[in-house]
């Protein structure tokens, strides 16, 4: 009897040490998930914030500076309205067409007004982090295209046109590349599954083939190109150059969505292709024109941060160099060589650098893509050096599905904005510049 | 009274106000302006798109002196502003009718 007692309590006394132990293994994962949170969602609000960055000032400068002085703030606007309109658009229905539902081209509704976007961890980060990442690429893809229609554009139809821009291109392209079961997202069981880890298709050919045909559309600027339109204030540009290519480090490293090892890789990659491209830039422009020039440094270093961006996550960082030089080339071949054979006036070469740029980096992912940076220790094949040659011939049909999204669309968005309220600013406002014609304002004032 | 118009390469600009006010000038005009003379321009390339620039910028100053003064003031600008090379520049000069100081309305060489 006494045994039996003295048995059972020792029984009690274990079940209430193993209770109590798996009381304290369930706080110990509890405080380790917390802690990857805040730190997942520390390196995420810091890029998101980079990627701001990226729009303004770092585009509004580098395009800014590239355009006449009478220019400088209707071109500055192009960022900066973004901002701000792309912003609103996003809160009201773009965040869930792009990321709401399951459908193969676009979302739903379910996150319009920000309804179910919370606090509360999605992955390692609070869902409002993920949303408002995701709203900073939404914001800075429309203002890359504003290079091709610079120093022309009425106002009223530019903020008409990257409104439906975002609901017609935009949004559905993000959806299939990213959201859950997109057509293309090799994460969710695309049927046409496509690697791009940051968004060179989703951002880069989208924003620089439909850049292409608004350069088209609205036909060149008076007196292009018999008359000198230098960039008015190369400095500027510069600085804005610097700002994109630190804020790149977000907009791809940050694509890692946590503060990883494939973070670190990514921001490594970039940062090697933007060096390499910048080099292999300015050695054309050496050898052809027999001078290397500011310009082309920041405009090879832009080409390079490009091409990297679908595949930063997923290569190494020597290829990564490859990627670089091989984007650095083909953009100059494109804005130097052929722009000025073709006759086309793409003003900033938003077409020659992001749709061109982001071509070849999305096709050059399928060849550098690797396990070994993608999946560490994982079985799945990525790109041609893991042996899955035919990813190339997906990231090919990507590219067609995004080129052919994006033309169609934007022609149909030009026309739309041109019976609306017409796309073109007249021959006197042209003369005398988008800042006092469009805002009554001038950059740089002689009385001050 | 004299007016005494030059302009000059930009880099010579502070040479020549020194000499200018070693032999006693004290007041003039300098603006930034942009031309060309003999001097042929240069080529600017921008991705590709070539630009000839014929007009260089230049320093042009402007002084009006007593007619005495006139021949002293353009040979110590000449020889400041002399590097011997194409494109240094060249001085023009001319009568000036009148002069006004307007703070007190003197007139003549008395406004100088």
């Amino acid at each position: 009897m006494s045994k039996t007692r003295g048995l059972l309590f020792l029984l009690s006394a274990t079940a209430i040490a193993f209770g109590q132990d798996a009381d304290r293994i369930k706080a110990l994962e509890e405080a380790v998930h917390n802690a990857q949170v805040s730190a997942d969602n520390a390196w995420m609000l810091t890029s998101a914030a980079l990627v701001l960055l990226m729009t303004g000032p770092g585009l509004a400068l580098f395009y800014g500076g590239l355009v006449r002085r009478k220019n400088v703030l209707g071109t500055m606007m192009h960022s900066y309205i973004l901002m701000a309109v792309a912003t609103m658009v996003w809160a009201i229905v773009g965040y869930s067409l792009a990321f709401g539902g399951e459908g193969p081209v676009i979302g739903n509704f379910q996150y319009a007004f920000m309804n179910g976007v919370g606090m509360e961890p999605q992955g390692s980060i609070p869902h409002l982090t993920f949303m408002v990442y995701q709203l900073m690429f939404a914001v800075i893809t429309p203002a890359l295209i504003s290079g091709a229609f610079a120093e022309r554009m009425k106002f009223s139809a530019m903020v008409l046109f990257t409104v439906l821009w975002s609901l017609i291109v935009y949004y559905p392209l993000a959806h299939m590349v990213w959201g859950t079961g997109g057509l293309l997202n090799a994460y969710s069981d695309g049927a046409i599954p496509c690697f791009d880890f940051a968004g060179g298709t989703v951002v880069h050919i989208s924003s620089g083939v439909s850049a292409l045909v608004c350069a088209l559309y609205l036909g060149k600027r008076h007196g292009y190109p018999h008359e000198p339109m230098k960039p008015h204030n190369l400095v500027l540009s510069v600085i804005g150059a610097c700002l994109l290519w630190v804020g790149w480090f977000g907009f791809n490293a940050g694509s890692a969505l946590a503060s990883s090892g494939q973070a670190s890789s990514a921001f490594v990659a970039t940062h090697f292709a933007a060096a390499a491209a910048t080099v292999a830039w300015l050695l054309a422009e050496w050898l052809r024109n027999g001078k290397p020039s500011m310009l082309g440094g920041i405009t090879g270093g832009v080409a390079g941060l490009v091409a990297i961006t679908p595949a930063s996550g997923f290569v190494r960082p020597m290829p990564a160099i490859l990627i670089g030089l091989a984007a650095g080339l083909v953009c100059f071949f494109m804005v130097v060589v052929v722009k000025q054979k073709m006759g086309y006036d793409d003003s900033l070469d938003a077409f020659g650098v992001h749709g061109i740029g982001g071509t070849a980096g999305a096709l050059l992912t399928g060849v550098f893509a690797t396990n070994l940076v993608a999946d560490p220790g994982g079985e799945r094949l990525f790109g041609l050096v893991d042996g899955n040659a035919g990813q190339i011939g997906y990231q090919a049909l990507g590219c067609v599905i995004a080129w052919a999204l994006a033309i169609v669309g934007t022609l149909i968005i030009l026309k739309i904005c041109d019976l609306a309220v017409g796309v073109r600013v007249t021959r006197e406002h042209e003369i005398q510049g988008l800042d006092l014609s469009m805002h009554g304002e001038e950059g740089y004032s002689f009385e001050s | 009274m004299k007016k005494i118009e030059a302009i000059i390469q930009p880099f010579k600009l502070e040479e020549v106000k020194e000499a200018l006010i070693k032999i006693g000038i004290d007041g003039m005009t300098v603006t930034e302006v942009r031309g060309h003379g003999r001097q042929k321009g240069h080529k600017e390339v921008y991705r590709g798109h070539e630009y000839v620039v014929d007009l260089l910028p230049k320093v042009k100053l402007e002084m009006v002196v007593p007619d005495a003064r006139a021949e002293d003031v353009a040979k110590a600008l000449a020889d400041a502003a002399r590097t011997g090379k194409i494109g240094d520049g060249k001085i023009f000069i001319s009568d000036v009718a009148d002069a006004i100081r307007i703070r007190n309305q003197d007139r003549g060489e008395a406004a100088l």
